[in-house]
C-alpha cells in the first residue's frame, strides 16, 4: 500500500508533503490529545513527538468475529483528523478492508511482515477457536497458526475487541469452538487490550496513535487495558450518578422515573462494574452513549459480560438460581433436623437410663 | 482469577453455597431445638402459657431502668447496631431488588442518603462497643477469640458495603465482590454461632414467658 | 401514593440541580481568568474530558456568551475562534471536514496560539511568494522577449 521511501518518512514530513499547514498541524495534536485522554498542558509534547514519529506498518488480522469492531473504527475514519492518522500509519493487511484478495492479499502480508519483522504492530480482532482449526480459517490457514506466524515478528499487539481480549461471544457458554483470547496464547509479546463490543472508534485509534506518539505502550491496568480510556469506570463518570446517590432509580423503561432520567440500576445498569471512556468520550462523534440513551450499560468492555447474569436484572441481585436449591436444602435439612433430634433424644433417653442413683450408704463408704 | 470473574463466583456459586449452608444450617438448629421437647408438667397450669409468652417478647425487648442504668452504653449501642443492620439490609433498594427476585416480596426503600447515615451509625456503634470491650476488665476476661470473630463477621460487611457505596480504595468489580463474599461469610457463620440468635431469640423469649405464665407468676 | 408523590417532588429538585458540572467548571475558568490577570498564565480546559449531562456544555457556552472577536480557520475543515464576553475567556471549537464537533476547549489566554500566524507557515510562505515572484518576473521577460522577437 505505501511506497518503501514513504516509510523512511517522520509522520511531520508527510503531513507536510500533503500540504498541511503548521495550524493544522496544532489542530491536530489537540484533538489527539483530546482523544487520548490527556491534559491540554501534554499538547506541546505530543506535536513534538509525532513530528518526528516514523511511519508504522499494521497488520490487522481477523478471527471469529462479527466485523463490528472493523466497523465501528472505520466511524473513527469518518473525521479528518483520524484520516490523518491512517493515512500516516501503513495498513499492509486488513483483508477486509484492503483492495487486494486472494493471494495477493496474503503475499502483502508476508511481503509487511518479512519487511518490518520485529518492528511492525500487529492488529487482532475476534476469538481463536481451540476445538478445531477448521471452525474458522483463511485462506485454508488456520486461525491459531495465522497468529501464532504474524505474532512472532510483531513490536506488540493490540487486541481490539471483546472477542480477541476475553473471548467474546463466541466464548460465551457453552463456548462450542472452544474460543479463546490472543492473550490466552501470547505470553511473550506485549499485548494491548482494547475491549468493547466495539471498542469506541476513538479508543481504537488513540491508543495506535500512543503507539505512533510515543512509540511504546500506553500505561495499562490489570486487565491490559489502557489507563487513559479504562481508568475510570462508567459509573464513576456518569451524569445520572448524582440520582444513584440519592436513590433515585427506573422502575421501568418508560416510568416518570425513565422520563426524568434517574438512574439505571435496578434496570441491570452495569456502570458501577465497567471500566470504559463512553461516559465522557461519547459515542458517534461525542453525540451520546447508552445510558445518556435511556439504556443501562451492558458492561461490554468486561471479561464475560456475556455470562454475567440477565442484562436487565440489577447488579445486586445474585446470578444463580437459588429458589429451586433453597427447596430441595429446606425439605433436606428439616429431615435431617428431625434425624438429630431423634438421636439426641435417644441419647438423652438412654443417658438417663445409665444415670446411677447416689444412695446415703454410697456417701458414707 | 480477575475481579470480574471473582465478582461472577460470588455472585453465582458463591452466594448459592452461602444460601444453602444458611438454610440447611438455620433449620436444623431450630429442628433440633423443638425435637428436644420438654418434660410433661404434672402441676396444674395457673394462666395461659400463650399470652404471657407473647407479652414477654415485648417486655424483656425494652431494657428494665435498673439495668439500663448499670450498663447503658451496652443497651443504647447494641440498640443502635441492631436496628442499624435492619435498615441496612432491609430497607436498601439494591437489597430489596435482591430480595424480590428470591422470594417475590417487595417493599418500598428508605432514601438512600438516610440508609448511609444508618450504616455509618451502626458501624461507630460497633467500634465503639469493641473499645468497650477491652476497656472493661471483666469484659476483656470473658471474651473468647469466637467473639471477635463474631464482631467481625458482623461489621465486615458494614464496612465493605459503606465503601462499596462510595466506591473508596478499590476497582468497581472488586468493592462489590468484596462486600457479597463478607455477606457470604455471615451467612455461612450464622446458623453455627451466637448469631443463630436472629431466628431463636423470640422462640427463647416466648419461651420464658410461656413457662411463667403457666406457673401463673410474672415474667 | 403518598411516597410516590414525594419522590416526584424530589425529581423536580434534582433535575434543577442537574447541572451538577457547570458551576464547578465555571469556577476553574474564574480562576484561571484570575491566574491571567495577574501572572500572564494562560490555561486550557478540554471539554470532552468533563463528564456532562445532555445541554450543559449548551449551558456553559450560554453563561460565558459572545464576545468581540468571532473567527473561522480553515484547517483539516474549519475551527471556530470565539471570544467570549469575558475578555481573555475563548472557546476553540474544532470540526471535522463533515462539520462534526471534534474537539472543544476552553483557553484561557490573551491569543490562542492557533490564531496566530505561524513560524513554520510564515516562513514556508515567504518562500512560496518569492518563488511565485520569481514566476512572474520569468512569464514578463518571456513575453517581453516573444514581443521583441516579433
Amino acid at each position: 500500500m505505501a511506497s518503501h521511501s514513504d516509510k523512511e518518512k517522520t509522520l511531520g514530513d508527510v503531513l507536510r508533503s500533503h500540504g498541511v499547514s503548521r495550524r493544522s498541524f496544532m489542530k491536530y495534536c489537540a484533538t489527539t490529545a483530546s482523544m487520548m485522554a490527556m491534559s491540554p498542558a501534554m499538547i506541546p509534547m505530543i506535536a513534538e513527538a509525532l513530528e518526528n514519529a516514523k511511519k508504522p506498518s499494521v497488520i490487522w488480522l481477523s478471527f471469529q468475529e462479527c466485523t463490528g469492531c472493523t466497523e465501528s473504527l472505520t466511524r473513527a475514519g469518518a473525521s479528518t483528523v483520524e484520516n490523518l492518522i491512517f493515512d500516516s500509519i501503513s495498513l499492509d493487511y486488513h483483508h477486509t478492508l484492503q483492495a487486494a484478495s486472494g493471494h495477493r492479499a496474503e503475499e502483502a502480508k508476508e511481503e509487511a511482515m518479512h519487511e518490518n519483522h520485529g518492528k511492525y504492530l500487529l492488529v487482532v480482532d475476534g476469538s481463536i477457536p481451540m476445538d478445531n482449526p477448521g471452525y474458522s480459517t483463511i485462506a485454508g490457514i488456520s486461525n491459531y497458526d495465522m497468529l501464532m506466524e504474524a505474532a512472532e515478528g510483531a513490536a506488540a499487539i493490540i487486541a481490539v475487541g471483546t472477542c480477541a481480549t476475553y473471548g467474546g461471544l463466541p466464548k460465551a457458554s457453552p463456548n462450542p469452538t472452544g474460543a479463546v483470547s490472543v492473550s490466552d496464547l501470547i505470553k511473550d509479546k506485549p499485548i494491548i487490550n482494547v475491549p468493547g463490543c466495539p471498542p469506541i472508534p476513538v479508543v481504537i485509534t488513540g491508543v495506535l496513535t500512543h503507539f505512533l506518539t510515543f512509540g511504546a505502550l500506553p500505561e495499562l491496568d490489570d486487565l491490559g487495558r489502557p489507563k487513559a480510556f479504562y481508568g475510570q469506570s462508567i459509573h464513576d463518570r456518569c451524569y445520572r450518578r448524582p440520582f444513584y446517590d440519592k436513590g433515585l432509580f427506573a422502575e421501568t423503561f418508560d416510568d416518570e422515573g425513565a422520563k426524568a432520567g434517574w438512574c439505571l440500576y435496578k434496570l441491570g445498569c452495569r456502570g458501577p462494574t465497567t471500566y470504559n471512556a463512553c461516559a465522557t468520550t461519547k459515542w458517534n462523534n461525542g453525540t451520546s452513549f447508552p445510558i445518556e440513551s435511556g439504556h443501562p450499560c451492558l458492561g461490554c468492555s468486561e471479561p464475560e459480560f456475556w455470562d454475567g447474569g440477565g442484562f436487565y436484572k440489577a447488579l445486586s441481585i445474585p446470578t444463580a438460581d437459588v429458589g429451586e436449591t433453597v427447596l430441595y436444602t429446606a425439605a433436606g435439612a428439616a429431615a435431617a433436623g428431625v434425624a438429630l433430634g431423634a438421636l439426641n433424644r435417644a441419647t438423652k433417653g438412654s443417658a438417663n437410663k445409665a444415670h446411677e442413683k447416689v444412695t446415703l450408704e454410697d456417701l458414707e463408704k | 482469577m480477575n475481579e470480574i470473574a471473582l465478582l461472577e463466583w460470588v455472585r453465582g456459586t458463591g452466594f448459592q453455597i452461602a444460601t444453602v449452608v444458611l438454610v440447611a444450617g438455620v433449620i436444623i438448629r431450630i429442628f433440633e431445638i423443638l425435637m428436644l421437647g420438654r418434660k410433661k408438667n404434672l402441676a396444674e397450669a395457673k394462666g395461659s402459657e400463650f399470652s404471657s409468652g407473647m407479652r414477654t417478647i415485648v417486655s424483656r425487648s425494652v431494657p428494665e431502668s435498673d439495668s439500663f442504668k448499670r450498663s447503658a452504653f451496652t443497651i443504647v449501642a447494641g440498640y443502635i447496631f441492631h436496628i442499624g443492620l435492619f435498615v441496612t439490609i432491609f430497607l436498601f433498594a439494591p437489597h430489596i431488588l435482591l430480595i424480590s427476585e428470591l422470594t417475590g416480596l417487595g417493599w418500598p426503600a428508605l432514601p438512600t442518603p438516610i440508609v448511609d447515615a444508618v450504616a455509618v451509625l451502626s458501624i461507630i456503634a460497633l467500634l465503639a462497643i469493641l473499645v468497650h470491650r477491652f476497656n472493661n476488665k471483666i469484659l476483656r476476661y470473658l471474651t473468647t477469640p469466637g467473639d471477635l470473630f463474631i464482631w467481625f463477621v458482623t461489621i465486615a460487611p458494614l464496612i465493605t458495603g459503606y465503601i462499596a457505596f462510595h466506591r473508596i480504595g478499590m476497582s468497581g468489580p472488586m468493592l462489590l465482590a468484596v462486600h457479597i463474599l463478607s455477606v457470604e461469610l455471615l451467612m455461612v457463620v450464622l446458623p453455627f454461632s451466637k448469631l443463630t440468635h436472629v431466628f431463636t431469640i423470640f422462640m427463647a423469649r416466648w419461651y420464658n414467658g410461656a413457662i411463667s405464665g403457666y406457673r401463673g407468676v410474672q415474667s | 401514593m403518598d411516597q410516590t408523590d414525594s419522590v416526584i417532588h424530589f425529581n423536580i429538585q434534582a433535575s434543577d440541580q442537574l447541572t451538577w458540572n457547570v458551576e464547578p467548571l465555571l469556577h476553574e475558568v474564574k480562576h484561571a481568568l484570575e491566574r491571567l490577570a495577574t501572572e500572564d498564565e494562560t490555561s486550557v480546559i478540554d471539554l470532552r474530558s468533563i463528564p456532562l449531562a445532555p445541554g450543559e456544555e449548551d449551558r456553559i457556552l450560554e453563561i460565558l456568551g459572545l464576545g468581540e472577536v468571532v473567527a473561522r480557520l480553515n484547517v483539516l475543515g474549519s475551527s471556530d475562534v470565539v471570544e467570549t464576553e469575558y475578555s481573555g475567556v475563548w472557546v476553540v471549537t474544532h470540526y471535522n471536514e463533515n462539520e462534526e464537533t471534534i474537539g472543544r476547549f476552553i483557553e484561557v489566554t490573551r491569543m490562542p496560539e492557533i490564531l496566530r500566524s505561524q513560524a513554520e507557515d510564515v516562513a514556508e510562505a515567504s518562500e512560496r511568494l518569492a518563488l511565485r515572484l520569481e514566476d512572474e518576473q520569468q512569464e514578463k521577460q518571456t513575453s517581453n522577449k516573444l514581443a521583441v522577437e516579433k
